[in-house]
């Protein structure tokens, strides 16, 4: 058995890492802070925050009112920005330091960048993805459960011998928790040990922000490749249910939006109330994304298309026929409600 | 410009939308199920083929399971690779990403010589993300996940690469060695050469490599190796969905709809 750095005898409490990006928390991060104190309550477990950046230590109240016990603090001018190395390094200082039982991280894609190379680095097991977590009864063993093949199939996974028990879990499985403000924790600053030629990668270019959060959204209107790039109906539709619009994977990869957006596997998985799929075929990658929707209405000019199995409504025709009297009918109810 | 040593490490998968759970045994039917080059990592061959054709060099595939493998080596020789090395034994089965990164690692280091370690952003039956990253930390090589527009620079031995971040992206510049991870759809996979076909199948380069025929430790392959295991399996549950397919024109399906949608309006 290939041994961890340090095993279960010596390891106690759930940590997670606190992502964050231009000085904001990752709502994945608190969302695990929020998972984690449910699994710990009655069981006397300390949750403990880890996160590293350059002046972020305002973010450390952040945690503790979602939930977390103490913050370790890594404040550094080389870890503004996330590399690889220099947050593999610093985060498995930290861990091998106060050897933690459990290690949570959010499945974005730094994340997951960190948390495949720390897993090896500590010979530990990783459960990537995890779509739900629970503490085994008796041995409080971390179970991750999983879906394998394309979405059809649920596996639970568990990680005996090794320590930490790693999991990366998906943004939008778990609730953000209610902020505490007047929760207290602890904050520790830890020192980095870190120098400029320890950083071998260089960021040339950095965009991010300004992107929806599909996530959250109660109304989700979503488009494939069956919209050939034109969003405009699909747009309208959606302001009009104040809503927030979403596609499959086909419109990214023709270039036609961006990931923010994208639905399933490999994009958010989404909870809305309502979701209006047009002209998306309904693989298991895409799927998974939406099940979680209250109601879902489907319209597909394909008849055989798998994604009417897994809706309520069910609209076979032209999603660029369907749309515009769809869109009058809402304005129509809307009006006579008075609006809203 | 130095000629590129570039490895593409490529799975083959059960189609998807085949695999079933046996729900009495809890395991998975893969007898009937028919298998196809994982996806994305049929960008991985389409990005070390077109790097190939910029710099020279080339393109080795590993890959890592049964023997049924083979043939689908066979396919990637017949899209322009150059060799391919297919670790397969007993001894390496039921392999998680730890065990599964080290194997993979191990066998590219029998391979010798290396600049760009190419994979796929994941696989669609493990689905982790994780043997990519997992490959940079044993073979101490830098990394680049969920990347496209990868650039080598030759001179400096470096490469630089779009790579994907939540809500944006980012461009990144690291030293070769690098292990990437290429993001799915980055680029449009070309098709088998038929010539290259017939050759790929009757003389293409594929050496298979059992366990001793590699330096690996017998306890971190395979299952021994893997600190993960599988508590239980369950076939996906759907939710229950009414399914009722509205009638009419456009215009009187649009009315039933939002006639059914009133609570979200
Ligand atoms: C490892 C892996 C991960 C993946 N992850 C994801 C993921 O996270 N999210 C995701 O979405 N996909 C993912 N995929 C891809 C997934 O398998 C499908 O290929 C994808 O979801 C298909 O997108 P689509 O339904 O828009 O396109 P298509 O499958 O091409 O379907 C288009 C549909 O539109 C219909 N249509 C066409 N014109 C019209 C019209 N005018 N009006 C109405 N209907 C029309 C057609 O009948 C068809 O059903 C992944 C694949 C792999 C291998
Ligand atoms: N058994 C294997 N053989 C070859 N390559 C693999 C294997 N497992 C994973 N990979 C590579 O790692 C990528 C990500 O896989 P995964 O971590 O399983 O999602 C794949 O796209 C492949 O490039």
């Amino acid at each position: 058995m290939t041994k961890s750095l340090y095993g279960a005898k010596e390891a106690s409490g759930i940590w997670i890492y606190l992502e964050q990006s231009q000085g904001q928390l990752e709502g994945v991060s608190l969302e695990l802070v929020g998972k984690a104190r449910e699994l710990a309550d009655g069981r006397g477990i300390p949750i403990v925050g880890v996160l590293l950046g350059d002046q972020v230590g305002d973010l450390a109240q952040e945690a503790i009112a979602a939930g977390a016990d103490e913050v370790r603090v890594a404040d550094d001018p080389l870890l503004r920005q996330y590399t690889t190395d220099g947050y593999a390094r610093v985060v498995t200082e930290i861990i091998l330091e106060g050897k933690p039982d459990i290690l949570l991280l959010g499945a974005t894609p730094d994340g997951r960048d960190l948390a495949g190379r720390i897993a090896v680095r500590l010979r530990t097991g990783l459960t990537a993805d995890c779509t739900d977590l629970k503490l085994e009864e008796k041995s409080g063993l971390l179970i991750g459960e999983v879906w394998g093949f394309g979405g059809g199939v649920i596996a639970y996974i568990k990680c005996p011998d090794n320590r930490p028990q790693m999991a990366t879990v998906r943004a939008g499985v778990f609730a953000v928790p209610k902020p505490d403000a007047a929760r207290k924790g602890k904050v520790v600053n830890v020192p980095v040990k870190l120098s400029e030629k320890d950083i071998k990668v260089q960021v040339l270019e950095h965009v991010v922000g300004g992107g929806v959060d599909i996530t959250r959204a109660e109304v989700l209107v979503a488009a494939g490749r069956g919209c050939q790039g034109d969003f405009t109906l699909v747009n309208e539709l959606a302001s009009l249910l104040d809503g927030e619009v979403g596609w499959s994977r086909v419109p990214v990869d023709e270039g036609w939006v961006s990931r923010d957006g994208m639905i399933g596997q490999t994009g958010y998985t989404t909870r809305p109330k309502l979701a209006i799929v047009c002209g998306i075929s309904g693989a298991f990658q895409f799927t998974v994304g939406v099940e979680k929707a209250e109601t879902i209405v489907a319209i597909n000019i394909d008849a055989e298309a798998p994604i009417f199995e897994a809706a309520d409504y069910c609209i076979v025709d032209d999603m660029f026929n369907v749309l515009p009297p769809l869109i009058e009918a809402v304005k129509k109810a809307r009006g006579g409600n008075g609006g809203r | 410009m130095r000629p590129l040593q570039i490895i593409a490490c490529v799975k083959v998968v059960p189609k998807p939308e085949e695999v079933k759970v046996d729900t009495k045994t809890m395991t998975i039917e893969r007898g009937e199920v028919r298998s196809e080059i994982n996806p994305p990592d049929m960008n991985v061959l389409e990005m070390a083929l077109t790097l190939k054709e910029q710099h020279g060099g080339k393109v080795t595939v590993i890959a890592m399971g049964p023997p049924l493998f083979e043939p689908y080596m066979r396919l990637a020789l017949a899209m322009g690779a150059d060799e391919a090395y297919l670790l397969s034994d007993r001894a390496f089965a039921a392999a998680d990403t730890l065990a599964t990164s080290y194997a993979l690692a191990q066998g590219i280091r029998k391979i010798g010589d290396y600049d760009l370690i190419l994979c796929g952003e994941e696989s669609s039956d493990g689905a982790t993300a994780q043997v990519p990253p997992g490959i940079a930390e044993w073979l101490e090589t830098s990394q680049i996940t969920y990347a496209e527009d990868l650039e080598v620079l030759s001179d400096s031995k470096m490469v630089k690469a779009k790579r994907e971040l939540a809500g944006g992206y980012e461009v990144i510049q690291v030293p070769l060695p690098c292990t990437v991870s290429v993001k799915i759809g980055a680029n449009e996979p070309r098709f088998m050469d038929m010539e290259r076909k017939v050759w790929a199948e009757a003389d293409g380069p594929v050496t298979v490599w059992a366990a001793s025929d590699i330096d690996v430790e017998a306890e971190m392959i395979g299952l021994p190796g893997s600190p993960t295991i599988v508590d239980g399996l369950a076939q996906a549950e759907s939710t229950e969905r009414k399914r009722e397919f509205l009638e009419g024109t456009p215009e009187e399906q649009a009315k039933v709809l939002v006639e059914r949608l009133r609570p979200y309006l």
